[in-house]
C-alpha cells in the first residue's frame, strides 16, 4: 500500500487534471479550500465559480447550466449537498435528469472535529431516493480520480461522496474502474464482507484477523452504491450463505439497506450491518470516533463470525 | 406601439387565457388566477420578443423562459399551443394521467418547456445558470423568468438575486407578478413581500415597475433591459389576478380551483367577446 491520501484531495487533483481533457466548470459554496475544487481553480480561473454559502441556489444553477448542454460539478460538504440541498437536486437535478456531477466531500464520521452538525451519515440513504441518480463512494484515491472521469463520461446526474481523512491506496495506476460493477478484492467461501469507501480497507484488515481464526470471507468493493452490482452480490451470497455490509453512513438507507434490499428479494442470508447504528456524530479525533462508532476491522470481524452463527 | 401589433398580442393574449381555462376546467383542477394575470406578458414574450423556434425546440441559441411560478402552467401551456410549440388540442389533457401535460412543468416531455418548474423559489436560479452559461460560452441568447410575488418568500429567491447581481448577469431578466394575493391570503396579510422593488435594487439589479397589462409598458421594460448592461433587470409588474374574467379578478379563491361548466362558459363568453 502506497501513502495515504483522502480521496477529497485526489478529486480536486482528477478535476484539475481532466480539466484540460474536458470541457466542464465547477461551482463550489465557500468551500473550494476544503473540497479541494480550489485545485482546480487554481489552473482554470476561469472555470470555476464561487457560489458563496448559498448551497441550494448553487445547485439549481449548475442545472440551468446543464440544460445548456454544459456539465457543470457542484462542490459542498456532503451534509449541504444531500442534506440541506436535497429537494434542489431532487427536483432541478434528478427529475429532469440533467447532467449535473455533484462531488461531496467531508462525508461521514472521520470529518473529525466539526462534529454532528457536518458530519453526514445520511446523503447515500436521500440520494438512492432519487430515482436516476448515480452514486459512487470510492475506496481511494485512485478510484476517487476514476470515478470523476467516469462520472463526466456517464450521461446523466451523479453523487460522488469523498472523504476528508487521508486513507491508504488500495489500487494501482492500472486499475480499472467500471461504473456499477463491484469490485473483488479477495474471494472466499465462509462469509461475504461488502464493504464501501474507507471501509474498504477495514475489510480486508477484517479478512486477516479472521483469517487467524480459520475463517475465510470474501471481499467485495462496492464503490457503485447505486446502482447496485446485484449479480455480484447475489453470487457471492449464494457461495458464502451470510453477509456482513460495512460503511461510514448510517446503517439506515446506505449499503447495507441495499444489499439486503437486493438479498431479501432474492436469495435471503443473514445479512449484518457495521455502520453508524443510528446515532449523531459527535467531535473528536477521527481514530477514537471510528473505534466509538464501531467502524473498525475488529467489529466487522465480530460481525463476520455472528452472520455466519446465523447461517441455516 | 403601431395599432397593428397591440391588436395581434391583445388577440394572441386572449388565446392564452382561453387555453388556460381549456385546460384548467377539463382537468377540473389547476391554477387560473395566476394564469391570467401573466397572459398578457406571455404573448408579449412569444409574439414580440423571443427568438424562439417552435419547429426546433431545442435550438441551442434560442431566448430561454423559465416559468418560476410553475403552477401557472395552463398559461405557458397554451402559450406553447398559441405559438406552434404543442397542438392546442392537447390543452384538455391538462393533468391527465395519460398527459405529457404535467401540473407543472416538465422539459423533458413538453417541447418548448426550457425547465422544469413547479417548487417555488428554483425557477430563477436555473435561470441564472442558463444565463451564466450564455457568459461562459459568449452566447447571445436572454433568459427570462417569471416569479410570482407570493413566490419571493423563497429564501432561494434571494440567493439566486445576490447570484445575478454578483455575476453582472444582464442577459438575465425576471418577471414579478405582482397580483397581490396568495394562497392564503392578500400578500401583504401573508408574508409582507414589499417592497419589491427597493428589495432587487439592493441586490443590484436594474428595476423597473409597469402595469403588466399594458403593452407599452411591457415593451418599454423589455427595452430598459436590453438597454442595460453590467446588471440584471427586474420588471415589477401590477397585475390583476383572474384578469380578464369578471367573477375571478382579485378572488384569493381562484388560485387553486378549476371552474364548473356554468363558470367556464361564463369566462369563454367574457373572454371571446374581447376577440
Amino acid at each position: 500500500m502506497a501513502d495515504k491520501i483522502a480521496t477529497r484531495e485526489a478529486y480536486g487533483n482528477a478535476l484539475a487534471e481532466l480539466g484540460e481533457k474536458y470541457d466542464f466548470v465547477v461551482l463550489d459554496a465557500d468551500l473550494a479550500a476544503a473540497t479541494k475544487t480550489g485545485v482546480f481553480r487554481k489552473k482554470f480561473p476561469e472555470r470555476h465559480f464561487e457560489c458563496g454559502i448559498a448551497e441550494g441556489n448553487m445547485m439549481t444553477v449548475a442545472a440551468g447550466i446543464a440544460s445548456t448542454g454544459m456539465i457543470p460539478f457542484v462542490s459542498t460538504f456532503a451534509m449541504f449537498a444531500a442534506g440541506r440541498a436535497f429537494e434542489q437536486v431532487r427536483n432541478s437535478i434528478g427529475y429532469p435528469h440533467l447532467n449535473v456531477k455533484i462531488g461531496a466531500t467531508h462525508a461521514g464520521i472521520s470529518v473529525g472535529e466539526d462534529g454532528a452538525t457536518h458530519q453526514c451519515n445520511e446523503d447515500i440513504a436521500t440520494m438512492r431516493t432519487i430515482p436516476g441518480m448515480t452514486i459512487i463512494n470510492p475506496a481511494d484515491a485512485i478510484e476517487a480520480r476514476a470515478c470523476v472521469e467516469a462520472a463526466i463520461n456517464h450521461d446523466g446526474p451523479v453523487y460522488m461522496r469523498f472523504g476528508r481523512l487521508a486513507i491508504p491506496t488500495l489500487y494501482g495506476d492500472d486499475y480499472k474502474f467500471e461504473l456499477g460493477k463491484g469490485v473483488m478484492m479477495s474471494e472466499g467461501k465462509d462469509v461475504t464482507i461488502v464493504a464501501t469507501g474507507l471501509m474498504v480497507h477495514k475489510a480486508l484488515e477484517a479478512k486477516e484477523l479472521l483469517k487467524n481464526e480459520g475463517i475465510d470471507a470474501e471481499v467485495i468493493n462496492i464503490h457503485t452504491i447505486k446502482p447496485l452490482d446485484r449479480d455480484m452480490v447475489i453470487a457471492s451470497a449464494k457461495k458464502t450463505g451470510c453477509v456482513v455490509t460495512a460503511e461510514e453512513h448510517n446503517i439506515i438507507g446506505g449499503l447495507g439497506s441495499a444489499v439486503a434490499e437486493a438479498l431479501s428479494e432474492t436469495c435471503p442470508v443473514p445479512v449484518l450491518r457495521v455502520g453508524v447504528e443510528d446515532q449523531f456524530g459527535r467531535s473528536g479525533k477521527v481514530p477514537p470516533l471510528l473505534e466509538l462508532y464501531g467502524l473498525t476491522a475488529e467489529n466487522i470481524a465480530a460481525k463476520a463470525k455472528a452472520s455466519i452463527a446465523l447461517k441455516k | 406601439m403601431e395599432q397593428a401589433k397591440m391588436t395581434m398580442l391583445k388577440e394572441h393574449a386572449n388565446n392564452i387565457r382561453l387555453g388556460a381555462l381549456e385546460a384548467v376546467y377539463n382537468a377540473s383542477s389547476g391554477h387560473p388566477g395566476g394564469s391570467l394575470s401573466i397572459a398578457d406578458l406571455l404573448s408579449y414574450l412569444y409574439f414580440a420578443e423571443m427568438k424562439v423556434d417552435a419547429k426546433n425546440p431545442n435550438w441551442e441559441d434560442r431566448d430561454r423562459l423559465v416559468l418560476s411560478k410553475g403552477h401557472t402552467a395552463p398559461a405557458l401551456y397554451a402559450a406553447l399551443a398559441e405559438a406552434g410549440f404543442i397542438p392546442k388540442e392537447d390543452l384538455k389533457t391538462f393533468r391527465h394521467v395519460d398527459s405529457y401535460l404535467q401540473g407543472h412543468p416538465d422539459m423533458k416531455h413538453t417541447p418548448g418547456v426550457d425547465m422544469t418548474s413547479g417548487s417555488l423559489g428554483l425557477g430563477i436560479s436555473a435561470a441564472c445558470g442558463m444565463a451564466l452559461s450564455a457568459k461562459i460560452r459568449n452566447k447571445d441568447y436572454r433568459v427570462f423568468t417569471i416569479l410570482g410575488d407570493g413566490e419571493i418568500g423563497e429564501g432561494q429567491v434571494w440567493e439566486a438575486a445576490m447570484f445575478a447581481g454578483h455575476y453582472d448577469l444582464d442577459n438575465l431578466c425576471a418577471f414579478v407578478d405582482w397580483n397581490g394575493l396568495q394562497i392564503d391570503g392578500p400578500i401583504t396579510e401573508v408574508m409582507d413581500s414589499t417592497p419589491i422593488d427597493k428589495k432587487f435594487e439592493a441586490f443590484g439589479w436594474n428595476v423597473v415597475m409597469i402595469d403588466g397589462h399594458n403593452f407599452d409598458e411591457i415593451a418599454d421594460a423589455v427595452e430598459s433591459f436590453k438597454a442595460t448592461s453590467g446588471k440584471p433587470t427586474c420588471v415589477v409588474m401590477k397585475t390583476v389576478k383572474g384578469k380578464g374574467v369578471s367573477f375571478m379578478e382579485n378572488q384569493c379563491g381562484w388560485h387553486g380551483s378549476a371552474p364548473n361548466k356554468e363558470q367556464y362558459e361564463q369566462a369563454v363568453a367574457e373572454l371571446t367577446a374581447n376577440n
